[in-house]
């Protein structure tokens, strides 16, 4: 025989060992039955209990008792692998509409969690904590008495829980004075025209200022009204002043103010560091500065809602409406926004390629289906049952579909990447869906094999070995 | 040789009175009243021409199409009343096929299109892997193991057929027409290879119209209109 260690079965005939079902296993049995899919998959291929015992007590044979089982699991995957191999350009073509499909899904939902996680982070950073309080335009009110805010708004301010720092801020007309750094210099004498500017002692912290060198003046300053000022960075290059420790002076006109610092960032209000910045005690003293122009507020994070309601009650009880105030938009909203326009459309047009790739799908295990007829017959003559037949699409249908998640999500999250990176964004995306759309790409191809593979079980052997 | 077979102890094959029509106007009588009992290490023949009946037998006798009426018994299991989940078992494990068309899967080697034959059985793989290269042995094809069948003869492509068919240790091989489509020297090194077979104790049925394929075997069973004379 063909090989010599199992040989022909004994013509003679051992002892028939024909298994009986002992109870236990019959126990077994029926508890099995009662699992889910996953056993299901696991019993294909195993020959029923009851087919057995239908043997003919003539059984005289020694090969009768091969004690032989279906297929395992293992190898109806290896066969439909080698089925979905086979053909390599075909498969590719076939993942295509399910790619497109996932790809779409994935970088919309990607791109979408990215842009909100932008918006929250810029916010967050900057503008989140910005609040700025200045009178109505004065236009606006024709007849009446322009509001003017009072000096000790920051201090009023500073009573609200939330607020953390605030400090005035305006803009001095100095007429036709240049700002120089020293009298009479050849190439000085002219001077230049910067823009000259009182704040607060509170104005420095409310802005985020931060030092190149020397120091903020102080509260000490402003009510005595010294003549010390605070140079913008660029202003300072201008003048040429790069260090204060020896009291270098610029004039405003005529007078001679003290430079004690020089600034090197704030936020929010850039014209601070093309300008000069003088107490308001100077201010008052030297430009006749009547009220401040507006109010500078840092609030906690989350609270600068809560103070932009408040801060006109909190300076003008009489005419709160007189006061305006600049606050970050809510948060919510923008991310609301932006998710609820792009995504819609991508969704969708996501939707559609999936239901474009499952009938793709469907579509050509229906046409191998058709092409492998034979093969199908054969299987059926070397003892696959119908459902061997059927897994075996059905399974070839699933590795399309999950190869086809596969690939979408890799091109869905490269998207996602290249997008943020051609934005300097940080990419966010969630371990869920990138995990979630391949399996959504399998249960794609699991619901469009499900035709082809009944179909594909229908198929009589005698017709399918017929002829060729 | 005659019906003197019939008195072997384990015939392999036993019908009795095994009918098969195709109902719908008209009803064809494909196979009527058939009676064919094949011993065990037989070498049978069945000859007759095309549009006799022949090829209904075989898909009767290879489990692949079910009686109208009759018993037909494959080693002593009445198949009449078996489920198709269990013909399939039956039929993997006791029948080995060999065609005219070969049917080998041209993206597989040669060596998986032998090993296919024992999946459904149920053999583990490195059994199946093993037992498969000893049969291409047995059929003189060790050096084309790991060839596709697309670049093999249609001598060295029936020859894995067989060792395909063998190769689960079947009762029964099957044959039908298995040298319609080879040149004479192929299809006399397929003959040789059956008789050998046969020499080892094998069990044959070979389907053919072909009188010089015919003579080869042991028995020879004519059919004609659905019916067998001896």
């Amino acid at each position: 025989m063909v090989n010599p260690q199992t040989g022909l079965p004994d013509p003679a005939g051992g002892p028939s060992t024909s298994p009986s079902t002992s109870p236990p296993a019959r126990r077994r049995l029926l508890a099995r039955l009662r699992l889910g899919l996953a056993e299901l998959v696991l019993r294909v291929g195993r020959p029923s209990r009851r087919g057995r015992l239908t043997r003919g007590p003539g059984l005289r044979r020694g090969s009768a008792v091969r004690l032989r089982r279906g297929p395992a699991v293992r190898d109806l995957l290896d066969e439909a692998l080698a089925g979905v191999a086979a053909r390599p350009t075909r498969l590719i073509l076939t993942t295509l509409g399910t790619v497109l499909g996932i790809a779409a899904l994935v970088g919309t939902l990607g791109l979408g969690q990215t842009a909100a996680g932008q918006i929250t982070q810029r916010f967050d950073l900057a503008a989140a904590t910005r609040v700025v309080v200045q009178p109505e335009d004065k236009g606006g009110q024709e007849g009446e008495a322009a509001t003017q805010l009072p000096w000790d708004a920051p201090d009023r301010l500073a009573r609200l829980n939330g607020v953390d720092a605030a400090g005035t801020v305006s803009a001095l007309d100095i007429g036709d004075d240049m700002v120089r750094s020293v009298e009479g210099l050849d190439g000085q004498k002219t001077g230049y025209a910067l823009p000259v500017l009182a704040g607060s002692a509170g104005l420095f912290d409310a802005v985020r200022a931060s030092l190149k060198t020397g120091r903020f003046f102080d509260a000490g300053h402003d009510r005595r009204g010294d003549r010390v000022v605070v140079l913008g960075k660029h202003a300072a290059e201008k003048l040429g002043i790069n260090r204060v420790d020896s009291q270098p002076a610029v004039f405003i006109g005529d007078q001679a103010y003290t430079v004690v610092g020089i600034l090197d960032a704030v936020s929010g209000r850039a014209e601070l560091l093309d300008g000069v910045i003088m107490p308001n005690g100077a201010a008052k003293t030297e430009f006749d500065l009547e009220s401040p122009d507006a109010v500078e507020i840092r609030t906690q994070v989350g609270a600068a809602q809560l103070i932009a309601g408040q801060a006109p009650v909190a300076i003008e009880p009489n005419n709160p409406s007189a006061i305006k105030v600049d606050a970050p938009p809510v948060q919510g909203g923008v991310r609301r926004g932006v998710e609820s326009d792009l995504n819609a459309l991508f969704l969708l047009l996501g939707a559609v390629a999936l239901l474009v790739g499952g009938l793709g799908i469907a579509n050509v295990t229906l046409l191998s289906v058709l092409e492998r007829i034979s093969e199908i017959g054969l299987r059926r003559a070397l003892g696959a049952a119908r459902r061997h037949v059927a897994v075996q699409f059905l399974v070839e249908s699933v590795i399309v579909g999950f190869l086809g998640g596969l690939l979408g999500t890799a091109v869905g999250v490269l998207l996602t990447i290249g997008v943020s990176w051609g934005r300097d964004w940080t990419p966010i995306l969630d371990n869920r869906l990138a995990i979630g759309s391949p399996l959504l790409g399998a249960l794609i191809g699991l619901i469009a094999g499900t035709y082809p593979a009944w179909k594909a079980s229908a198929i009589e052997p005698i017709t399918a070995l017929r002829g060729t | 040789m005659t019906a003197t077979a019939v008195a072997l102890p384990a015939p392999v094959v036993e019908m009795i009175g095994v009918r098969r029509f195709f109902p719908g106007p008209p009803e064809v009588q494909a196979i009527r009243e058939v009676d064919l009992v094949i011993g065990q290490g037989e070498y049978l023949s069945i000859v007759g021409p095309s549009g006799s009946g022949k090829s209904t037998l075989l898909h009767l006798l290879g489990l692949l199409d079910n009686p109208t009426g009759g018993v037909y018994r494959l080693d002593g299991v009445d198949t009449s009343n078996l489920r198709e989940r269990r013909r399939a078992v039956l039929r993997g494990e006791r029948i080995g096929f060999v065609f005219q068309s070969f049917h080998l899967l041209d993206h597989r080697t040669v060596l998986e299109n032998v090993a296919l034959s024992m999946v459904y059985v149920g053999v583990p793989r490195k059994e199946r892997l093993a037992r498969a290269r000893v049969a291409l042995e047995r059929v003189g094809l060790a050096h084309r193991m790991e060839f596709a069948p697309t670049t093999l003869s249609g001598g060295e492509r029936q020859r894995v057929a067989i060792a395909r068919a063998l190769v689960a240790e079947p009762s029964l091989l099957l044959a039908d027409e298995p040298t319609g489509n080879l040149d004479t020297v192929n299809a006399e090194a397929i003959l040789e290879v059956f008789d050998e077979l046969h020499a080892e104790g094998m069990t044959l049925a070979v389907i053919t119209h072909d009188d010089q394929v015919s003579r080869r075997a042991q028995r020879q069973v004519r059919i004609v209109d659905g019916t067998l004379q001896w």
